[in-house]
């Protein structure tokens, strides 16, 4: 049995990106994510990597898209105001097809807002926030051993299609400490023969750009790598679900949002409601065949969220809305309670039997 | 009754609560202000913790008002800004000799800057107990090298030398008594590389239930929103 150890959400990042093989870190500082910055000043010089505390997001992104280029494993964290600064450079990394990590955590908006959790960013990250034709792919852990499993996923998944990868947690994620084990990484060695890593006289030379002079060669390129984005929806998709068998209502969740709606699930079965939950664990690509599946058997969902009601849009996609789906939601920093959502519960069954 | 080894220890007026971010400094100071308070002192604690945003001395409020034990925090604890500024009433918790003062400092030296204001008061009174908080489950601190490396820059930060070690090793949840004993070694380890005696275990009130008398200071945990336990 691997030791455990007691880490911050925080620092399970930033230690599993360690053990994956990311010797470079750039960021600024924002509540509630700094320490992911803090622990990576204090390892990256003792372990040979790049801590560089950037002058702002935008240089930080910038300094990762140029790293990326080189072909090393890279990453930058942020929280909510800091990711929206970011934006462009993400576009620039999607849009010159690189692999690098993206975490967000996030705090309540919009604007300034304030410092305490909030999944208020869903639209941002999963719709693409940047400008143009591109998607990330979204990871949503909820629990601190899934900060660093899913931060040790989220650098394979980003060298196998290329594609900038965005952790998307929650201020509780981040600060919330629990046991962890960290992760035993076996990463094969990928391959990056397009990196600008010097000819050596040797080879052609690679380019890395998003600039496309003609028309017809951007549209050809947006075409191929959307060809990419449907193996990813095909073969990536991650949901967990928890007492779906005989379940007539369906709750949506992730993140902090589900962990709180677990204990709802349970208390409503006690008072008899069949209800099971759907987590989605990658939220693009989203769990569209699971919830479509559902939606053949349950008679209605409830999505359950930290924002004033983002992922419910995907749940009405996905159920191409042949069910009623209900939304709970706090927002500005707040978090739904178990009663609260057990209330919510409640109501959806109640009024889908009238 | 004295099987306690914490009973043993002389009382100091001031009692800081010191180190590595997440070795359990708050729940500490709480505790043992709320204990102080059951032998008949009068206490007041306070919250000298400006790097961290959520999880706070504040969060105990209301069961250290129902006790009587003033508490003193920065103005936007558990608020909805990040602004570390620190009370003028905290100079009468540090200052007022009528009564017993416990501390919570901030986590690692960036945290015990800001007991640098309050450090010469303190040091001219020279009636302190400086607690060096000890978790090694946490990543950074999990050799005694690796926690006296901490210990100095604290020390280095805030200006006071420590004067004890508490052995708080914890999994959160997960705590069981092995947890605490597999760690004794280390914190004796500790004590050898600083000079500075153990003066306690402490472990959660159910997990210090299961072990010996006097074995552990048992700890009532804060809760924060709720009870967010895992699967």
């Amino acid at each position: 049995m691997q030791e455990k150890v007691l880490m911050k959400g925080n620092e399970a990042i930033a230690e599993a990106a360690i053990l994956a093989g990311c010797r470079h870190y750039f960021g600024y500082p924002i509540t509630p994510q700094t320490e992911i910055a803090a622990y990576m000043a204090k390892r990256m010089p003792k372990i040979g990597g790049t801590f560089l505390q950037a002058e702002s997001e935008i240089s930080a992104i910038n300094m990762v898209y140029g790293v990326a280029g080189a072909g090393f494993r890279v990453m930058t964290s942020s929280s909510s105001p800091g990711v929206s600064l970011k934006q462009e450079g993400i576009s620039y990394i999607a849009g010159a097809d690189l692999p690098a990590l993206i975490v967000n955590v996030q705090r309540g908006g919009p604007g300034l807002g304030g410092i305490q959790p909030s999944q208020s960013d869903y639209f941002q990250a999963t719709k693409g926030g940047g400008h143009g034709d591109y998607h990330l792919i979204v990871l949503a852990p909820a629990s601190v051993q899934e900060m660093a499993d899913m931060t040790v996923k989220a650098f394979d998944l980003a060298d196998k299609y290329r594609m900038p990868v965005m952790l998307l947690a929650d201020g509780t994620m981040g600060q919330m400490m629990e046991p962890v084990a960290l992760p035993e990484v076996k990463t094969a060695a990928v391959e990056k023969p397009w990196a600008v890593t010097g000819t050596q006289m040797k080879r052609k030379h690679n380019i890395i750009n998003s600039l496309y002079l003609n028309p017809e060669q951007l549209e050809r390129t947006n075409f191929e790598r959307f060809e990419r984005y449907r193996k990813v929806e095909r073969d990536e998709v991650l949901y967990e679900s928890y007492l779906m068998d005989d379940a007539e209502y369906c709750v949506v969740a992730f993140g902090i949002a589900a962990r709180v709606s677990k204990n709802a699930v349970k208390a409503a079965r006690e008072a008899g409601i069949k209800v099971g939950m759907i987590r989605p664990i990658t939220l693009w690509p989203f769990p569209t065949a699971a919830l479509a599946e559902a939606a053949e058997r349950v008679k209605g969902f409830l999505s359950v969220e930290l924002s004033m009601g983002q992922m419910i849009e995907d749940v009405r996609l996905a159920t191409s809305c042949r069910r009623p789906v209900a939304l709970c939601n706090r927002t500005g920093g707040m978090i739904p309670t178990p009663e609260e959502v057990l209330e919510a519960i409640k109501k959806l069954s109640g009024g889908c039997e009238a | 009754m004295l099987n306690t080894p914490w009973e043993k220890r002389p009382l100091r007026r001031v009692t800081l609560f010191a180190g590595h971010y997440g070795s359990g400094k708050t729940n500490l100071a709480v505790n043992w202000a709320l204990y102080l308070h059951s032998l008949g002192h009068r206490v007041s604690i306070a919250d000298l913790d400006i790097v961290n945003p959520y999880f706070r001395t504040k969060d105990s409020a209301a069961e250290l008002e129902a006790a009587g034990i003033p508490l003193v925090s920065p103005a936007y604890a558990n608020s909805n800004v990040d602004l570390p500024a620190l009370p003028r009433e905290l100079y009468e918790v540090v200052e007022n000799r009528e009564h017993m003062a416990v501390l919570d400092v901030g986590g690692d030296d960036r945290g015990a800057y800001a007991l640098g204001r309050y450090t010469p008061s303190i040091l001219a009174e020279n009636n302190y107990e400086m607690i060096f908080v000890a978790n090694f489950c946490r990543p950074l601190t999990r050799t005694p090298e690796d926690a006296l490396t901490v210990m100095r820059e604290i020390e280095a930060a805030g200006g006071i030398p420590f004067t004890a070690i508490v052995n708080n090793s914890n999994l959160a949840h997960a705590t069981t008594p092995e947890t605490l004993r597999a760690t004794y070694a280390a914190a004796e380890r500790l004590s050898a590389l600083s000079g500075l005696p153990v003066m306690m275990n402490a472990a959660e009130a159910s997990v210090a239930g299961e072990m010996a008398p006097g074995e552990a200071f048992p700890l009532k945990l804060q809760t924060k929103y709720f009870d967010i336990k895992g699967e």
